[in-house]
């Protein structure tokens, strides 16, 4: 999945001039933490987060005798030189510089302009898609030798009983590196047959576990 | 003077994907055998269904869906177009007269509301109901249209009534959930096995519903060997506040008997404690908050010789104020021992020691009682600011 599939294309904008009283209530407003900053051609000049501006505010407690500190511009106080993406950079890709930069918020330029943000809320958004649990499914767990097509094969097997994956997440064994697991979510509300077939074919289903007390 | 009734014919059991399939409504049957040979099931209290017609259908259903069912059933709807429709599937085989099979279902749950409204009989139970998956145009988790949903529109739109469906089965209520998603008329309160393994998926505590509606779904999702204690917990004190909550005009009640520790597709221990629990706190509730309005269905259960007919029963005894205790009628057994692939019980009550006891138990029900506090949690604050 590319960027420009998960962005928020209208995203909240300060402009330079914009005082930091008006940028804390435009981010209460929306309910949103960061606001880039674009100047008229919608070119970036930088970003703030809530915590920047809660920074340059005064004190709850002495809030009356600085009130003009909130009057003064967030050009002040903005980061300038700001981590950006591209509308086809790779969500993977972003990630990683979420997770090593412990940002929130990467603003989305085109030729130098903003056209979309992206929110560590966003990439949870999109794993949880790509999770697939939010179509009627049921969890199969299946531990493969780590050689090819054993996927194709699970998935083959699957088809057989006109099932559709909804989702489909491979991951490496803790224990093993000769074996790998294949986390499904298949669109069933029986998922015994599958596994009792898989079974049958000499795979190892780690889940769900044969019936304690079947019929 | 006013009674329970029960709806039921053998038009009901037309409802059959094919041998094999885990649903399997002679549960129904056997749930009738059951209480007539116990003699608490009067021909005076049995009604007829009717069949639901197709605009009743679409009060939730999509027009092009109700039309591909009726297809599928001819044997007209084929390949690619079928499974768009989730029809032809694993878990919902296309199967002749599907559409009215289907239909008749709806019908039973529809008569069951208008006896209870009109005030001809004091509750209404149709034990082949209770078909919760189904989705507006798609055909899921063994469902295909859903009663429930049909039924709460039908009663909002017929009687302007406010509505508190109460589902219990082990699996999430989604079909009945997102159909009313957005409206702040229908609450939808489900507790069941959490999805993070389990059918359906979704069900977590964090669904609450969406714009005028926010607040009015209310999700229990419990862990993995939950027992009757922590169950009867948390469904009784979620059915009191939600029903203090909401002040529903009427409860329709979706009784699923697979949260059953025997239940081959669910991996919880709930016993016949809570099946005999569950109808009485429900009917409790609406006897309290809503002039006695109970409609009530069933739902999954797919051990359907030892789980189904005792708990489907025990809905009915719980509007009949029957309490029955000891053995099972010896002429139920007889008649349907030699069909069961598994030793009949013998008793209303499951022996004592039915399972291993759970090595994690304190860990369960601790968890268990945080999702309940989460799950109340925006009820409880409005009520303290009130």
């Amino acid at each position: 999945m590319i960027v420009q599939d998960m962005m928020n294309k209208k995203p909240v904008t300060a402009r330079p001039e914009t005082t930091i009283m008006e940028a804390l209530l435009t981010l209460k407003k929306h309910r949103i933490r960061h606001l880039p900053v674009i100047v008229d051609d919608g070119t970036l000049a930088g970003i703030i987060s809530d915590r920047d501006l809660r920074d340059a505010s005064p004190s709850i407690f002495d809030a009356a005798d600085h009130a003009d500190k909130f009057e003064r511009p967030v050009s002040e106080i903005m980061v300038s030189d700001v981590i950006t993406a591209h509308p086809l950079d790779f969500a993977e890709d972003l990630l990683s510089i979420f997770y090593e930069h412990q940002i929130g918020c990467i603003p989305v330029l085109e030729h130098e302009k903003l056209v979309g943000v992206i929110t560590e809320r966003d990439m949870l958004y999109t794993l949880i898609q790509l999770t697939g649990a939010h179509q009627p499914s049921s969890h199969l767990e299946v531990k493969v030798d780590n050689i090819a097509g054993q996927l194709a094969d699970v998935a083959s097997l699957i088809k057989n009983f006109k099932i559709n994956i909804n989702s489909v997440l491979v991951y490496p064994s803790k224990q093993d590196d000769t074996q790998k697991i294949l986390v499904l979510r298949i669109g069933t509300m029986n998922p015994y047959r599958v596994a009792s077939e898989l079974r049958q074919n000499g795979y190892d289903v780690i889940w769900p576990q044969e019936p304690e007390v079947g019929q | 003077m006013k009674k329970p009734v029960f709806v039921y014919s053998d038009d009901l059991l037309r409802y059959k994907f094919n041998e094999g399939h885990p649903f399997n409504q002679l549960r129904v049957k056997l749930t009738y055998d059951l209480l007539r040979m116990a003699d608490a099931l009067d021909d005076s209290q049995i009604i007829e269904p009717r069949m639901a017609t197709d605009e009743e259908l679409a009060l939730i259903h999509d027009t092009a869906y109700i039309e591909a069912v009726k297809k599928a059933g001819d044997g007209t709807l084929k390949g690619a177009a079928a499974e768009n429709y989730g029809l032809g599937t694993e878990d919902t085989p296309m199967f002749p007269g599907m559409h009215e099979a289907s239909a008749w279902i709806v019908g039973a749950t529809l008569q069951a509301a208008d006896m209870v409204m009109e005030g001809k009989a004091t509750y209404g139970f149709n034990p082949s109901g209770g078909l919760h998956h189904g989705f507006r145009g798609k055909a899921s988790g063994f469902c295909v249209y859903n009663d429930s949903a049909v039924a709460i529109a039908y009663l909002k739109k017929k009687y302007n009534a406010r509505v508190l469906y109460i589902d219990t089965d082990a699996h999430h209520g989604d079909g009945v959930q997102w159909s009313f998603y957005e409206d702040p008329d229908a609450c939808t309160l489900s507790i069941h096995e959490t999805g993070r393994y389990l059918f359906p998926g979704t069900g977590n505590v964090t669904e609450r519903g969406q714009s005028d509606g926010y607040g009015y779904s209310f999700n229990l999702p419990v862990d993995a060997f939950t027992e009757d204690e922590s169950w009867l917990e948390l469904y009784e004190t979620a059915v009191h506040e939600v029903v203090s909550f909401f002040k529903p005009d009427v409860i329709l009640s979706q009784n699923g008997a697979d949260a059953h520790y025997f239940d081959p597709l669910t991996h919880l221990s709930v016993t016949m404690k809570s099946f005999h629990a569950i109808p009485r706190i429900a009917k409790a509730a609406a006897d309290r908050f809503c002039g006695g309005k109970w409609i009530a269905t069933g739902g999954g259960g797919y051990d359907i010789w030892r789980v189904v007919p005792r708990a489907w029963s025990e809905i009915w005894l719980a509007m009949n104020d029957i309490d029955l205790e000891g053995s099972l009628p010896m002429e139920w057994i007889e008649k349907w021992q030699k069909a069961a692939p598994v030793t009949l019980p013998l008793t209303w009550e499951d022996p004592p020691g039915l399972y291993k006891p759970i090595p994690r138990k304190p860990e369960i029900m601790e968890k268990n009682s945080l999702t309940l506090t989460k799950a109340l949690h925006h009820i409880r604050d409005s009520r303290k600011k009130t």
